[in-house]
């Protein structure tokens, strides 16, 4: 009954070959580790802000009067409307703390090595996208810190010479931040950018399976097969790593769902305190900061104090900033070295790729308060720094001394 | 490379710490200038010790907020029938004793005062409180409260110690007392965090300190510690209305996590039997 209804659908749809070949048949290398499992989790998360996302839409208002009121709406008078917004919520922040260490991953590994380049632009593009949909989801509940934050991230764009001021008005669509804005902000955030993501996910995964998984040695498990063609050192996707998976997205689960009931703020990182009052645009925050995710990236902004060539040091700022999330894409062409896996790289690609994880950490911190101008000089440090362990790669992957790579996977 | 990723993590928590560590000292005072009691400590809130579960405390709160407050402040986010029921306070009796004008149960709790007309009294309209806590933090609310001192300087007689300067009158001056700030002899504090001591006479060494709170005493209707524990009440019934649901949502993340748990088990044993098809 089953095979024939099977059949019935292969006939017309090519069902059994893309479960076999997304699944039951998918070869995962034997010696992934636990940081080959930000992935998956990510697309649990992703389901997770799909399915809030929708509910919160239901008694979402868009519109300069009524957004703010209508969250206390969902939180106070919608049944269970508060489970639905915590969830949207720590999703936020939970997407890009698992995307860093999706990344951070793949640059230990060297994921974007050939043949994964695109697989590594096609990640970065959902990067960008990520980014774009936390900014937009962000200015939704029109509290202070939401209309502050739309106000400093959108007038980055009035700093661009020449066109600057008029691009501004362009984007915002009035001469300030108001209801126009929130508006467009929210018809990106429900509709172009999610379709966007969820389009750009399915081709990352298209390409992951095209090219195969990387592993923790870097080695191409696909040089050593069995006589029925299957690469020695892999195990079939389903059932071993769903197995696996089950088990991680159930740590993973319990991790979010005590932040979710018990810590909702998330000590104001996960919601900020400032956007429990609603936006007021006469009255500017005492310090407007991003969210934890973007303040790498703010302390960048930021650490640009002068200006150069007739360009002003906001515009400067901007443009260091955008390069920062930009120059991830220029990875696989920045890497020469014949090894992938950091375990078989040279010191200096350890130096350097610890130095880019401390860099993004101190600016991580700085972005959080205040400037002084001992913390300015910090920001100015730490950027150089984070842009050395890019700019300097083709140098230092090119002459340091790498381990011999062995043939097949190593475990333990 | 467990070690590298171990040295890469533990250095740069290393340094994220003391760098944070070194620049976080200029950070600002959340409670302006309030001089903790024992003098040692300006600018830091005192801890409200309020418990969401105390419904004799909330429903205390709530009695002093629709009496004194809600004149000036609405909650226009939370509406009558959630408190009366979150309280377990009757209906009837929350419609009779709780409820001024024709506002029906299921409405908001708005105000009619308007916020042009109140901008010229008070130099600002008074803010909706529904959310106050969650952007001041509890401890901010309690030492506010309790932080009214005369001051002849400012228009309504009154300044405070939280928040300087503030449009708002002492609305329980009659129920705390006149609150006054004064200077008062403090013992110095040594390096080793003992009482500074003459070095010849070991007599105690103290300095004056200005800003505490005393209040006249027999002035108020209430005791020092009946109005302290007044405002925690009020402090409660603000945190239950910034996370109304806080107790329920409790309640029921702690079955998700039960479940969870069990699910992880379930699944954990799941993946060891697959696991031993691979070696």
């Amino acid at each position: 009954m089953v095979t024939k209804m099977m059949n019935w659908f292969d006939d017309r749809l090519p069902l059994t070959a893309t479960i076999e070949r997304h699944l039951t048949k998918y070869p995962a290398p034997i010696n992934m580790n636990i940081w080959y499992l930000a992935g998956v989790l990510l697309v649990v998360v992703l389901v997770i802000q799909l399915a809030s996302g929708i509910w919160l839409l239901m008694n979402y208002e868009p519109t300069a009067e009524g957004a703010f009121a209508s969250i206390q709406y969902i939180m106070r008078d919608v049944k269970y409307g508060y489970i639905i917004r915590y969830m949207h919520t720590t999703g936020a922040s939970a997407f890009f703390a698992l995307i860093f260490l999706h990344m951070f991953r793949g640059m230990m590994y060297g994921s974007y090595q050939k043949p994964r380049e695109l697989l590594w632009v096609l990640g970065w593009i959902t990067y960008l996208l990520l980014c774009m949909l936390g900014f937009t989801g962000y200015v939704l509940p029109w509290g202070q810190m939401s209309f502050w934050a739309a106000q400093v991230i959108m007038s980055l764009f009035g700093s661009i010479p020449y066109i600057g001021e008029e691009l501004l008005t362009w984007i915002r669509g009035d001469y300030l931040i108001s209801g126009i804005t929130l508006n467009r902000l929210f018809a990106f955030h429900v509709v172009l950018l999610p379709l966007a993501l969820i389009a750009v996910v399915f081709v990352h995964i298209l390409a992951l399976h095209e090219v195969g998984s990387n592993n923790p040695d870097g080695v191409d498990v696909k040089k050593f097969k069995d006589e029925d063609g299957v690469p020695l050192d892999t195990k079939p996707f389903f059932p071993y790593d769903v197995m696996h998976d089950l088990y991680a997205i159930g740590v993973f689960l319990i991790f979010f769902v005590a932040i979710m009931f018990f810590y909702p703020d998330g000590g104001g990182y996960v919601i900020e305190y400032v956007n429990y009052e609603a936006a007021d645009n006469l009255k500017t925050p005492e310090h407007i900061v991003p969210s934890w995710y973007y303040t790498p990236y703010y302390a960048m902004l930021r650490a640009v104090t002068f200006p150069l060539f007739g360009l002003t040091a906001k515009f400067l700022g901007f443009v260091v900033m955008a390069a920062g999330i930009a120059i991830f894409v220029a990875l696989p062409w920045l890497d020469r070295s014949p090894v992938k896996s950091i375990k078989y790289k040279g010191i200096y690609s350890k130096f350097f790729l610890a130095l880019f994880v401390v860099s993004f950490f101190v600016l991580g911190y700085l972005g959080t308060v205040t400037s002084t101008p001992g913390r300015t000089i910090a920001a100015q440090i730490f950027t150089i720094t984070y842009f050395a362990y890019f700019l300097l790669m083709p140098i230092y992957t090119k002459y340091e001394t790498c381990k011999p790579v062995p043939d097949r996977v190593q475990l333990g | 490379m467990k070690k590298i990723t171990l040295l890469v993590s533990s250095l740069a928590f290393l340094v994220t710490f003391f760098v944070s560590f070194n620049l976080s000292a200029a950070g600002g005072a959340a409670c302006g200038i309030y001089l903790s009691e024992d003098g040692l400590t300006k600018g830091e809130c005192k801890e409200a010790l309020i418990d969401a579960k105390n419904k004799a405390s909330l429903q205390r709160g709530a009695q002093i907020y629709m009496n004194y407050c809600l004149g000036c402040h609405s909650l226009k986010y939370a509406r009558y029938k959630k408190v009366s029921e979150d309280l377990e306070i009757p209906l009837d009796m929350f419609q009779e004793n709780l409820i001024f004008g024709d506002q029906k149960m299921g409405d908001l709790i708005k105000i009619g005062m308007d916020p042009k007309e109140a901008k010229e009294w008070f130099g600002n309209a008074p803010p909706d409180l529904t959310l106050e806590a969650g952007l001041r933090g509890s401890d901010w609310i309690y030492t506010y409260l309790t932080s009214f001192y005369l001051d002849e300087s400012r228009p309504l007689g009154v300044n405070n110690k939280v928040y300087e300067n503030v449009g708002m009158p002492h609305v329980l001056i009659d129920m705390q007392g006149t609150p006054r700030s004064v200077c008062r002899q403090i013992p110095l504090i040594a390096d080793n965090g003992g009482i500074k001591q003459d070095p010849l006479t070991g007599e105690q060494l103290t300095q004056e300190k200005c800003g505490f709170l005393e209040i006249d005493s027999g002035t108020g209707e209430m005791n020092a510690d009946e109005f302290d524990q007044s405002m925690l009440d009020l402090t409660n019934f603000l945190a239950y209305m910034t996370d109304p649901l806080k107790v329920e949502r409790e309640t029921i993340g702690t079955y998700v996590l039960l479940y969870l748990f069990i699910f992880t088990m379930l699944s954990y044993l799941l993946y060891r039997e697959f696991k031993k098809d691979l070696h």
